[in-house]
């Protein structure tokens, strides 16, 4: 079964509609890739399937539940996938060890003790071992965001949302976070990311989907999308990101 | 970018009309369940005081028309001088505040024995209890029948609020302040604005805003406590309402008092949420 699917998907602000028609399907495993200019949704797109906005129509589907049903608790559908933002937004007055042990702890109500053996496997795979009593203003942003990547992970979800997560970063510590989105992907994590960076979206898409004016215009394997783009808007989009 | 901008009709999904009448139906819940419960407890509060066996006479004392009727007019014309005090008072708390909060944070050793000033003043007068600073501005100062100063319980009154208030006021304002990030001030700088420029027209503007609910806080309870100036015999709404208890011995009038006062606070805090409702808005930083 698929992990998630989108089934026209419509967000507006105001007037203004961001998303007017948007499906997806997400198997086990795979890594969907939203590229398109900025205002295209892709930020939007990831804050709906995380509730972090109510769609205005459509269905959102995790694991076969529709989440977007107003039954459904909204916390415990977010329990089951992690986010990763474009700023981090690691709380500033915790240690990074509590920054990742919050939510196992309040949500998941696990043991502290456990709680901290998980952090620490989590700090160790994004390779900040060492960092679990710093503060987060004292770290990098690239170290910054690794931990934002531990934190999002450690209840092992189902569904990795990653949104723009290198666009604050300085150029040179790019590498150190896209490295480690690499390896989520061969661990198997299913992600959906939307990302400027057009090599890395190549090395690490399953689908590459192209969003303009609300809707998935086009979308397939990385080569053919970005390799070979159809549409002229996609061509148009992608030129423009080579000059 | 053009297909999204023109008016399109849009049908909702059989779906999303279930959830949009779903929700309907859930409001409608949340807002009787409100009020059945607003009047249930509204109802057994009523009883309770109606069927106390003392209640013809607590009645009698605290709420009676007659005495209400007569209280009124002499109470509203000592909630004047409230109002009164609480204007000017205010502007020269603002000024004084301000003062305060600036000195405290200029920097460099040439300015220490300003900042120390400062910290005295605001440590000093945020420790005292404004009755006490109320008492002895107000009773101890004319006591020493110096020539040339005011005798006016008002005005000492006026003043020693004024003094306390500032302190507490002060160090509102040096949070706004402080609160503002440094990275403004290096542009600001940047752009060859002096120190006074930029606290001017850069720092203070963003920290007034900032703090600007905990100001009108404050202001809100600058408007109840001139009424300890009844203490030193300024004539306003409690002390009228004072007056006219030893008269007639019965309580309405400080009743009216504490309903005039209510009235002229809770426009007051109601204006205060919605501006920090509205700041809220742009405040919080997030993108969408």
């Amino acid at each position: 079964m698929n992990v998630l699917s989108l089934r026209g998907i419509r967000k507006s602000f105001g007037a203004h509609v961001v998303l007017r028609d948007v499906s997806l399907e997400v198997a086990e495993g795979e890594c969907v890739v939203l590229i398109g200019a900025s205002g295209s949704g892709k930020s939007t797109l990831l804050r709906c399937v995380n509730l972090l906005e109510v769609v205005d129509d459509g269905v959102v589907e995790l694991d076969g539940q529709d989440i977007t049903d107003p039954r459904v608790n909204a916390d415990e559908v977010r329990s089951r996938m992690g986010m990763v933002f474009q700023s981090y937004n690691l709380f500033p007055h915790l240690s990074v060890l509590q920054n990742i042990t919050l939510a196992p702890v309040r949500v998941h109500k696990v043991a502290r003790a456990e709680a901290t053996e998980w952090a620490r496997a989590a700090l160790e795979r994004v390779g900040l071992a060492d960092k679990a009593n710093a503060r987060p203003d004292d770290l990098s942003g690239g170290q910054q965001q690794r931990v934002a990547i531990a934190r999002a992970m450690v209840n092992s979800p189902r569904l990795l949302l990653l949104d723009e997560v290198t666009s604050a970063l300085d150029p040179e510590l790019v590498g150190e976070v896209l490295d480690l989105l690499q390896g989520l992907r061969e661990d198997g994590m299913t992600m959906i990311l939307n990302t400027h960076e057009m090599g890395f979206a190549r090395s690490v898409a399953d689908e590459v989907c192209f969003l303009s004016d609300g809707v998935i215009l086009e979308r397939g394997p990385a080569q053919q999308v970005l390799g070979a783009p159809q549409e002229e808007r996609t061509q148009r989009f992608l030129s423009r990101l080579l000059h | 970018m053009t297909a999204a901008d023109k008016p399109e009709v849009w049908q909702p999904s059989p779906i999303e009309q279930q959830r949009a009448a779903y929700r309907l139906r859930q409001r409608r819940r949340s807002f009787v369940v409100a009020t059945v419960s607003t009047i249930v407890v509204l109802a057994v509060v009523v009883i309770v005081l109606v069927t106390s066996p003392g209640w013809d006479r607590f009645q009698s004392t605290f709420f009676s028309p007659h005495e209400a009727g007569v209280a009124f007019p002499m109470v509203l014309r000592g909630l004047w001088t409230n109002i009164e005090v609480m204007l000017v008072c205010g502007v020269a708390i603002a000024v004084w505040s301000l003062v305060l909060a600036v000195l405290r944070t200029l920097r460099g050793p040439v300015f220490f024995p300003l900042r120390a000033f400062a910290v005295v003043y605001v440590d000093l007068f945020r420790g005292l209890p404004l009755l006490l600073v109320v008492f002895l501005l107000g009773l101890g100062v004319p006591a020493l029948q110096l020539s040339g100063l005011p005798t006016d319980p008002l005005f000492w009154g006026g003043l020693a609020l004024t003094l306390s208030y500032s302190a507490n006021v002060a160090e509102v304002l040096r949070a706004g302040i402080e609160s503002v990030h440094p990275s403004q001030r290096a542009a600001a700088r940047s752009l060859g604005l002096s120190y006074a420029a930029t606290l001017r027209f850069v720092v203070l503007p963003q920290a007034v805003r900032r703090v600007m609910p905990a100001l009108m806080n404050d202001l809100i309870s600058l408007e109840k406590d001139s009424a300890l100036l009844a203490a030193i015999g300024v004539v306003d709404a409690l002390r009228q309402a004072q007056i006219r208890q030893s008269l007639s011995f019965n309580f309405t009038a400080y009743v009216v008092a504490g309903v005039l006062f209510i009235c002229l606070t809770i426009p007051m805090a109601r204006f205060t949420d919605w501006y920090a409702r509205r700041r809220g808005f742009q405040g919080v930083g997030g993108q969408l």
